[in-house]
């Protein structure tokens, strides 16, 4: 017989198939599909690499979308003109040590580490490494997307050279 | 054991005026032998930017980085002068700092424990009796590139000791220099922190070109004129004999430095607003605008936010103001890589909001996250990949764009592009910058 789990090991299940759901997405390219797991107000951050903690009002950052952006940045990768992604890249998202960090009403926030392994052809691999901060709304069983920053752990972007898909 | 060129003996860049030909050999952007020529007869002749004063606004602030092949060590001393030290100890050599940036109020080399103040003097020698009577710290302070000195900011060094001053170096970039400060009512421009510090698999030559061939926009960055044109800015179609929405000129300004300065059509944080910004931003640039008449007449107030310019300072300085202002410079690491350092240069006491514009601005286009840099990125390394196995079968690359044009050269032309090459070669064939 199964003990009863308690209730936020539950709620972290939840949460990373809830990660695991969205990064299948990506990998998959289904970016339309990706884009309905946002908010209206929703943000897609990727910092600079020598100042992950700051924000891009006041700090210059690689990515800092806001959902208009963020449709806009879909539509251009899905065009065969976004060179750098043409043909697309394959990736493989590994997401691991998922932690609720803090929780107020329906809003929680979500830290986890990942790894991203990023193909073109001719063999070149980047291995993008890091970790993501969430945030993430309850609706009904599952989730929406309100902020979502992939920090990365290189001291600079160095031979990663772009950050050209949805890290 | 030194590399031997297989291209040493012929030219490298053919100017031919009377058959209005202009080519570039392909080895030059593959060859490691002439990679390390370059080195030499352009890296240690030719001012370099070392950085921006306003990245070390106090004493013992300090940014290390790599100019050249050297790590530098860029610093405030104590007297608040910005200065470029050699960053290897005088005793065996090791970096003394070993932090990108902070604030030191002592260089601690940890190997032995030798220890430099602010200055760059040595001040701490562990056991310094066993040393004999002859041994001067004085003579042991930190090494200095021969030459620092600075333009409005900008600082460079020059690894040639009798190299022409840096003012007359910049020869007709300055006037270039001088409309990007203008946007500044304080005439001051800072370095906004965060860096975009990455590496292209291609020539460092190349992004010298991408920089500023506006050739290449149409189809290269289809993608993004796009996003301009669905976000409801608007581009009218090109007129005759044109390629882009607005009237474009390409310049060169002297020791081959060179410009292309366009009509703005893609907005400007100062100050042209366009849908992209937002209704919420609209007041702050109509403000900007009219801090700009105010400030400096309307006609160059007009000239410093109607038009945008990419300015290339031989042989490896970016300034590109267009979609916001970036500073960008970038190192050959071996003859097929290169590091590029871009940032965000902003107007000193720019109000949040007019600050959050130009950021924001700054990522539809610039960065290894924008909607145009990676695709750059991406036709650099394709035109390495194309041609380090095949430039012996296809030795040359073809740059006559404009040529039989007398007068007036557009930004899509290759003026500006020549301007870079004929002065690579000049210096390439032994001579020094200079008239």
């Amino acid at each position: 017989m199964t003990p009863p789990r308690p209730p936020d090991a539950d709620l972290r299940s939840r949460v990373e198939n809830f990660l695991y759901a969205e990064a299948a997405l990506l990998d998959a390219w289904q970016l339309e599909d990706w884009l309905a797991l946002l908010t209206e107000d929703a943000r897609y951050h990727v910092p600079s690499n020598d100042q992950p903690d700051t924000n891009p009002a006041e700090t210059l950052f690689m990515i800092a979308d806001d959902i208009h952006r963020l449709r806009a940045r879909v539509a251009r990768l899905q065009d065969r003109s976004a060179h750098a992604e043409f043909p697309h890249s394959r990736t493989r998202r590994m997401i691991s040590n998922v932690r609720i960090v803090a929780q107020t009403g329906v809003e929680f926030d979500v830290e986890a580490n990942f790894l991203v392994c990023h193909f073109r052809r001719e063999g070149r691999q980047r291995d993008y490494v890091g970790r993501y901060r969430y945030r993430l709304r309850r609706t009904g069983e599952s989730f929406l997307i309100a902020r979502r920053e992939a920090v990365l752990d290189a001291w600079e972007l160095g031979q990663l050279g772009s950050v050209s898909f949805i890290l | 054991m030194p590399v031997r060129s297989e291209q040493a003996h012929s030219a490298l860049v053919i100017d031919d005026a009377a058959t209005q030909d202009f080519r570039v050999h392909r080895s030059v952007l593959v060859d490691p032998a002439i990679l390390e020529r370059e080195r030499r007869a352009v890296f240690d002749v030719c001012w370099l930017y070392a950085g921006h004063e306003s990245e070390i606004p106090q004493p013992g602030d300090f940014r290390t980085r790599s100019v050249a092949g050297r790590p530098i060590l860029f610093s405030r001393d104590s007297q608040g002068r910005a200065r470029v030290f050699l960053n290897t100890c005088r005793h065996r050599g090791a970096t003394v700092c070993r932090e990108s940036q902070g604030n030191a109020r002592l260089y601690f080399c940890f190997y032995h424990g030798w220890s430099y103040n602010r200055d760059g003097e040595l001040v701490g020698v562990p056991g310094a009796d066993a040393y004999p009577a002859g041994f001067d710290k004085k003579a042991h302070g930190l090494a200095e590139p021969p030459r620092t000195e600075s333009y409005r900011g900008f600082v460079f060094v020059n690894f040639d000791a009798s190299a022409m001053p840096l003012d007359e170096y910049l020869a007709g970039a300055k006037e270039y220099i001088d409309l990007v400060l203008d946007q500044s009512p304080s005439g001051e421009m800072e370095i906004i922190r965060g860096t975009q510090d990455y590496d292209i698999k291609a020539n460092w030559k190349l992004l010298v070109e991408n920089s500023f061939d506006d050739y290449h926009l149409l189809t290269t960055h289809k993608t993004w004129l796009d996003y301009l044109r669905k976000s409801g800015v608007e581009m009218k179609p090109p007129e005759q004999g044109h390629l882009l929405p607005t009237h474009g000129v390409g310049k060169a300004l002297g020791n081959g430095h060179a410009v292309i300065d366009n009509v703005n059509f893609r907005g400007r944080p100062v100050a042209r607003w366009i849908p992209i910004y937002g209704e919420q931003a609209k007041p702050e640039i109509e403000r900007l605008r009219a801090e700009l008449v105010a400030r400096l007449g309307e006609a160059r107030a007009a000239r410093v936010a109607d038009t945008n310019r990419n300015l290339v300072i031989f042989p490896n300085l970016v300034i590109n103001d267009g979609s916001s202002v970036t500073v960008r410079t970038f190192h050959p690491v071996s003859a097929d890589l290169m590091r590029v350092r871009a940032w965000a240069l902003g107007p000193r006491d720019e109000t949040p909001a007019a600050r959050a514009v130009r950021l924001d601005s700054f990522l539809t286009f610039y960065g290894p996250g924008g909607f145009a840099t990676p695709d750059d990125v991406e036709a650099l390394e394709a035109v390495q990949a194309g041609i380090s196995a095949t430039w012996r079968e296809v030795p040359w690359s073809v740059m006559t764009r404009g040529i039989a044009k007398p007068g007036e050269q557009l930004n899509t032309d290759e003026l500006h592009l020549r301007a870079f090459w004929k002065q690579w070669d000049r210096l390439m064939n032994g001579a020094r910058p200079g008239p």
